[in-house]
Order: structure tokens, then C-alpha cells, then sequence
């Protein structure tokens, strides 16, 4: 208008522009799934809440790997170290991020990470992310699979609770089954009929850490990764149908 | 609250087209924001109003429109409901989801001052 009046005013002009806010993120998630797949490395992002039992999940995983696999980590923690030096003491070589009050990882934070661990050499990365069922959920980190874990003494409805956080696995890990006899309430088929309403193909299994009970099935669905490499947010067909029991 | 970490991301974006248009201004930003993308509207919106100040942005109004999840079948694209199972009534195969998890700058509006405004800018 004032082009045509000759007023002097600025103009005001609209501009479409269609972008995702997170279009730096996944462009760096990008860099790093393609860099993880061209070493023949598989990563997975360990989701949860504090005390979900990541880190308890990943010794018992080396403990039962030892000498087979090579294994390597990366460890979100806000204000800790303690993460990092449990895997170490497991023997598996991992990178500590303190995140400070940062919830969650970010593709270029493991980006950075991935410089100072030997990922060329490993077979499984496991990015084990920052206690917290909501934030780490929207941010892609170079991932091959997200994998959510729920322990039984969290109740069965935190997959309504948390939808965004269900919907992004690709696997759902309930943790602590060592502790049911001790929670008489706590009933797996509801856990069960809440994934399926926020995940469209749930795909879950059970294990105590502690115990070794479900652990099989556990390192049975690790080693399907490795047979078909899949875009995260994505079924994976080895997982569809795999450990479904719905 | 991831929020700040978007809030940063869409400042970012916004001074890149305010740069590429040579804008003086920005007069007003529209997102679309999923129910499922993760990202909270109130608290993006005070996260907006933090971050805005002492920036192009400062007297912008954020425009949020926020976008319901929708399902539907992977296999015969039949319109699945939310609440119950996440599986075709028909086929029983699982949902896809098609809208409901984006986070996405839509469009913004820029003040680009007058060829008159900018000559006399220079002359002083």
C-alpha cells in the first residue's frame, strides 16, 4: 500500500514459511544416524523415569553380553556422574553428559559425545537418556529405536498419562517384575490394554533386571536390530508381531 | 521445559526470513502446534514472551493454532477413534498417525521499510 501511496510507511508483508521448529535438531539427528549406520553401529535411546531401571537394565545386558557384543554408551544425567561409572564398573565404555538443567538429550549433545567414545568399533549404542517421561520424547537423536521403560511400581496408567512419550517406542520394557508379588494391585493386562491405546502396534515385554527373569526375550529383541535397520517413528517390522501379545 | 529449547529454535527462524526480507520488524508469527507433538501451548507461549523481548520479535503477537491428533487406518485410511484401541474397527490393522505432532513456524508477517524510508535513512 504505501508503494502505491507513496506515504513512506513500511510495507508489511507476509511470508509463508512451513518449517519445523525442530528442522535443526533433525538435521543433526540425520547426520548422526547415517554416520552410526555407515560403522555398522545400531543405537538405541533408552527412555523412562527416574529410577525406571536404564541403567540397572544395561548391566544386567553386558553381564549377559560380556565378550559377545561390543557395547558402548552415552548417559544423559543432570547433575551426576553416577550413571556413567555404573556402566563403566559393568565394563561398558560410556560418555557421560551432565546435562545441568537441560530434560533431555539433543542430537547435537550426542553428536559431541559420539567424538569421544570409539562408536566405529561398537556393535550397540545405548543412549541412555535423562529420567523423564516427557521432554526426551520429541527430540530424534540419530536413534534406530526408542525403547520406553516403565517399571511395575509406576502403576498401569502411565502410558495414558505420558502419551506422546508411548506413542514414540518402538519397544516398551516393564521393568521390576521381581516387585509384583509385593503389589498385589498392579495388573499387567491393564498395562497392556493402556499401551494399546497409545500405541498402534504395542510391542512390550517384561523382565527383572534383578532376577534375569524376561532378560532372554530382552536380548533376543536387541539382536533382531541388527537384521532390519528401521527409520525411528516407524513400526519396525521385526518388531510387529514380535513380543505382541495383544 | 523443552519449551525454551522451541522457543529459541522458532526465534531463530524467524530472524532468518527477517534477515533474508530485510525486515525491520516482525508484526506477527502463526505456529500450528500438535496435541501429540510434546510441546505445551501456554507454556510455549510464556516462554515467547521471555525470550521476544529486546528482539525483531518484541512486538509480534505469537498466533498458536493448535492441531487435534488424528488416526487413521495404515491400510484402508478409514478414520480410527482415539480413546480405544489404536486399530482399524474394519481391517484390524494398526494407525497411522496423520496429523496431531507437528511443531511448525507457519508463517510470519515482516515489516520491510519503504524504498522512500530506507534512502532516507542512508542519506542521514
Amino acid at each position: 500500500m504505501c508503494e502505491t501511496c507513496g506515504c513512506g510507511d513500511p510495507e508489511i508483508v507476509p511470508v509463508e514459511v512451513q518449517q519445523s521448529l525442530l528442522a535443526a535438531n533433525d538435521r543433526r539427528a540425520l547426520h548422526n544416524r547415517e554416520h552410526l549406520r555407515a560403522v555398522g553401529c545400531v543405537a538405541l535411546n533408552l527412555m523412562g523415569s527416574p529410577g525406571a531401571g536404564k541403567t540397572a537394565l544395561l548391566e544386567s545386558t553386558a553381564g549377559a553380553w560380556a565378550g559377545r557384543h561390543r557395547l558402548g554408551a552415552v548417559s544423559g544425567d543432570l547433575a551426576t556422574d553416577r550413571d556413567a561409572e555404573r556402566l563403566r564398573l559393568a565394563g561398558i565404555p560410556c560418555v557421560s553428559i551432565t546435562t545441568g538443567q537441560a530434560c533431555h538429550l539433543d542430537a547435537r549433545l550426542v553428536h559431541e559425545a559420539l567424538h569421544e567414545l570409539p562408536h566405529d568399533a561398537l556393535d550397540y549404542l545405548f543412549i541412555e537418556n535423562v529420567g523423564n517421561l516427557v521432554c526426551p520424547a520429541i527430540y530424534d537423536l540419530g536413534q534406530q529405536a526408542n525403547v520406553v521403560l516403565v517399571s511395575v511400581t509406576e502403576g498401569e496408567d502411565k502410558p495414558l498419562k505420558y502419551p506422546v512419550m508411548f506413542r514414540r517406542a518402538d519397544l516398551v520394557v516393564v521393568t521390576k517384575t521381581d516387585l509384583l508379588p509385593a503389589l498385589p494391585d498392579f495388573r499387567m493386562d491393564a498395562l497392556r490394554e493402556n499401551l494399546a491405546r497409545v500405541m498402534p502396534d504395542p510391542a512390550c515385554l517384561c523382565l527383572s533386571a534383578r532376577t534375569g527373569e524376561g532378560l532372554g526375550e530382552w536380548l533376543s529383541w536387541l539382536a533382531s536390530t541388527r537384521l532390519s535397520p528401521n527409520a525411528p517413528g516407524e513400526r519396525s517390522s521385526h518388531t510387529s508381531g514380535f513380543f505382541t501379545t495383544m | 521445559m523443552h519449551e525454551w529449547s522451541i522457543v529459541q529454535g522458532l526465534l531463530e527462524a524467524v530472524h532468518r526470513e527477517a534477515r533474508v526480507h530485510g525486515a525491520s520488524a516482525v508484526t506477527r508469527i502463526r505456529v500450528r502446534i500438535g496435541e501429540l507433538s510434546g510441546v505445551e501451548i501456554p507454556l510455549l507461549e510464556a516462554a515467547y514472551q521471555t525470550f521476544r523481548e529486546r528482539t525483531l520479535c518484541e512486538r509480534a503477537p505469537l498466533e498458536v493454532l493448535g492441531v487435534p491428533a488424528r488416526w487413521t487406518c495404515a491400510e484402508c485410511e478409514r478414520p480410527v477413534e482415539r480413546g480405544g484401541w489404536l486399530r482399524c474397527a474394519v481391517c484390524g490393522r494398526p494407525a497411522r498417525l496423520t496429523a496431531g505432532d507437528e511443531i511448525v513456524l507457519e508463517r510470519v508477517e515482516l515489516e520491510i521499510p519503504s524504498a522512500a524510508e530506507t534512502a532516507a535513512g542512508e542519506a542521514s
